[in-house]
């Protein structure tokens, strides 16, 4: 074998955040500058999937000291190659630095974004270089998966999995081992694996991730599990929005298959497997099982009912096990460590870890993997930095359209499956959404269940009509023509669909709008009552603003953003707003320095 | 692959190629690169280190530090094997790095006479 030391190795994140803030040309320069100072032979740079911290990128790691520097553009290459690579000086100005403090962060492992996580599934992300089977090899790669085959029953991998705990990742939780038994039982001559990675709740980007920074991760999870239920055929139902996941994922699959990591006789054991992605048009209703299953037949992607359940009558007829991406990927560290191990990780109904994507109003944007039962203050302030631009938490929306709105008042909620379901959230696929006191929370309840009616597939009525005249109810609250007894009707309306709809787009598109009306009811009645939208988000709300003449400076903010010219005054004199022009935006309440402008109260 | 025990020889090989991200636990070459070190020659004895590394197949770690201020005695080379002192040498030349590297490094022994300076383990 041919291998090559160098002394040290540059990692440039290229996962989807890192490459659209331009880190494939850091990396492109990275390659010329080393050659200009004649470093190639000492230096390796490599290519890693997602670190996580999407806020930071372009993220370049310098090992062996293990340096992390952030946000590098094209410019402080030339720095980090003469000063760190050739002269073994760290480019202070180039390295994190912790909200708040002054103090910068040299070592990776001391920051605290990445202290507080503990990383089984993204273990390898932003450590290793995806498209490479021998680098996934040479951290403990498809060893479990050796095991599996050669050491172990099909059956005694199900029993580890099922002591293991783990619970399907893809938001409903099921027991995994459980799911793979029922399959493994059912009689037949063909048996399926599917891995569903159709992620498509807005905000949520944990499988993507995953799939493109440790694809062989989630390969040899597969060839595990169909061992389990004795299937010798799988797919890969990704979304083709996805490109960059399905590259590293064909990359993987020729790779296994030229390591003898797939086809025929695997590890010399005599079992055969064969997996191939089928890509999806990005259909939200796909990611429900039978809809999946159903594309990949060639069909129109809809659901149909269930029993039977995919594991007695799936893909073709035949019995199929589907499960998740993250769920995938929890296996082969069982296998290896043993289910005791990981059952000691997480809470005693929810073992293991999440993967969670943190968007919104929250300073450190990225992919987060916590124990189950971290509460979501740890997760908001000690992982994610806080709420940007010191504003003060309101709510986190917690799986994606399906889930709910889980409020300030219950942020010590440990996170695991009983207890997001207890407060009417749930755990999703892990899109967790942190909204500050800006937001409105009747106008995001509308934003999400717009999002779930324009994906509705139409089979079922209670979905297509029900989520329709939902969405017709919230409109017209966000345009401050509600009426007394719309917040009754949408609860009726809202119960109707989730018991009626014929698969969980339905039956979970009302959560984001129940649990909103649960802990939020006083903001739809202020919309409703006093046609007023208390955090000032829905337009042409109420009555026009008005100016206090004696607070008012002249400073003229005011009227640079009215979009409509309602503003008029002499500067360094108070202000007045035509009340025949203002549109009620709200822009110049916003702008004013000493809070001079607000609406004026009307009541009825 | 026909084998588990095919998969683990040939991960005991491919180990070596990502172990300089994994650096706890092993030994430590570190080379003075401050100005006074480069203009002493110690890009030569950097790259002199970088070569014995290679040619022994070690898993060692190869790093670089700045001036510490005897500047007088540049080029410095420091050996820190895990649990024992770091052992300081001066005025290295590119043909005492295989000596070091050899007597030191691989066989634990201090080469006493290019030897200038010992810091306890967990000093600076």
């Amino acid at each position: 074998m041919n291998s090559k030391l160098y002394r040290s190795h540059v990692l440039v994140c290229t996962g989807t955040g890192c490459v659209s803030s331009g880190s494939n040309r850091i990396k492109e320069i990275m390659v010329a500058k080393l050659e200009e100072f004649g470093l190639q032979d000492e230096i390796k740079v490599v290519e890693t999937g997602c670190h996580g911290f999407c806020e930071q990128g372009p993220i370049v790691i310098v090992y062996p000291e293990g340096v992390f520097y952030c946000r590098i553009q094209t410019d402080d290459v030339h720095a980090i190659v003469e000063e760190h690579l050739l002269k073994g000086r760290i480019v202070q100005r180039l390295l994190y630095t912790e909200g708040g403090t002054q103090a910068r962060i040299p070592a990776y492992s001391d920051i605290d974004f990445y202290k507080k996580q503990h990383r089984i599934v993204l273990a390898n992300c932003g450590r290793i270089n995806p498209e490479s089977i021998k680098e996934y090899i040479a951290v403990n790669g498809y060893e479990a998966c050796g095991r599996a085959l050669t050491e172990m029953t099909p059956e005694e991998v199900i029993v580890e999995v099922k002591e293991s705990g783990l619970r399907g990742r893809g938001g409903a939780g099921f027991p995994t081992g459980l799911k793979w038994e029922f399959t493994r039982r059912t009689p037949g001559d063909q048996r399926y694996l599917i891995c569903n990675a159709d992620e498509g709740d807005p905000g949520a980007f944990m499988d993507r991730s995953l799939l493109e920074g440790d694809p062989h991760r989630i390969i040899e999870g597969m060839i595990i599990a169909a061992y389990a239920i004795g299937a010798d055929e799988g797919y890969i139902y990704v979304r083709a929005e996805y490109p960059l996941a399905i590259r590293r994922l064909e990359i993987a699959i020729e790779q296994a298959r030229e390591y003898g990591l797939m086809g025929e006789d695997i590890f010399g054991s005599g079992f055969n497997f064969n997996l191939k992605i089928k890509k999806g048009a990005g259909a939200f209703v796909c990611g429900e099982e039978t809809a999946l299953m159903a594309s990949i037949e060639g069909q129109r992607g809809m659901p149909r009912p269930k029993p039977p359940f995919p594991s007695v009558s799936g893909l073709w007829g035949k019995p199929t096990n589907i499960n998740n991406v993250e769920t995938f990927g929890n296996i082969p560290d069982i296998i290896r460590g043993g289910a005791e191990a990981y059952r000691a990780i997480g809470t005693e109904k929810s073992t293991g870890t999440k993967v969670f994507a943190l968007t919104g109003k929250i300073n450190n944007t990225g992919l987060v993997e916590v124990p189950m039962g971290m509460s979501l203050r740890e997760i908001i302030y000690e992982i994610g930095g806080g709420i940007s631009d010191g504003r003060n938490l309101k709510a986190v929306q917690i799986g994606g359209p399906s889930g709910g709105c889980i409020p300030v008042e219950l942020l010590d909620l440990p996170i695991d499956y009983e207890s997001l379901r207890a407060v009417g959230a749930m755990m999703g696929s892990g899109g967790m959404v942190v909204m500050d006191d800006s937001t409105c929370m009747v106008d995001v309840a509308r934003f999400f269940l717009a999002f779930t009616q324009s994906e509705s597939c139409g089979k079922c009525t209670p979905c297509r009509e029900g989520t329709k005249r939902m969405l017709e109810i919230l409109d017209r609250l966000c345009s401050g023509e509600g009426r007394e007894g719309d917040i009754e009707l949408l609860e009726e309306l809202g119960k109707h669909i989730i018991t009626t709809s014929l698969c969980q787009l339905g039956g979970s598109a009302p959560n984001p709008v129940l649990s909103t009306l649960k802990y939020f009811r006083a903001e739809y009645e202020a919309h409703i009552k006093e046609r007023r939208c208390p955090a000032n988000v829905c337009d042409g709300m109420g009555a026009p603003y008005v100016i206090d003449e004696a607070s008012c400076i002249g400073c003229t903010a005011c009227t640079r953003v009215c979009p409509t010219g309602a503003i008029s005054g002499v500067r360094k004199q108070p202000h007045v707003i035509d009340p025949r022009l203002c549109m009620i935006c709200g822009a110049c309440a916003d702008k004013c320095p000493v809070n001079a402008i607000a609406q004026e109260r009307r009541v009825g | 692959m026909k084998s588990l025990q095919e998969l683990r020889e040939l991960r005991a090989e491919l180990e070596k190629e990502i172990s300089a991200r994994n650096g706890e636990g092993k030994p430590k070459i570190i080379i003075g690169m401050g100005t006074c070190g480069i203009a002493a020659g110690a890009r030569d004895i950097l790259q002199a280190v970088s070569q014995e590394v290679r040619k022994r197949n070690l898993d060692v770690i190869t790093t670089q530090t700045g001036c510490i201020g005897m500047c007088e005695q540049e080029p410095l080379i420091d050996i820190q094997l895990p649990g024992q002192d770091r052992i300081t040498y001066g005025r290295v030349t590119a043909k005492d790095v295989e000596r070091i590297v050899v007597e030191h490094v691989v066989n634990g022994h201090v080469v006493e006479e290019l030897a200038i300076a010992r810091l306890e383990e967990g000093g600076i």
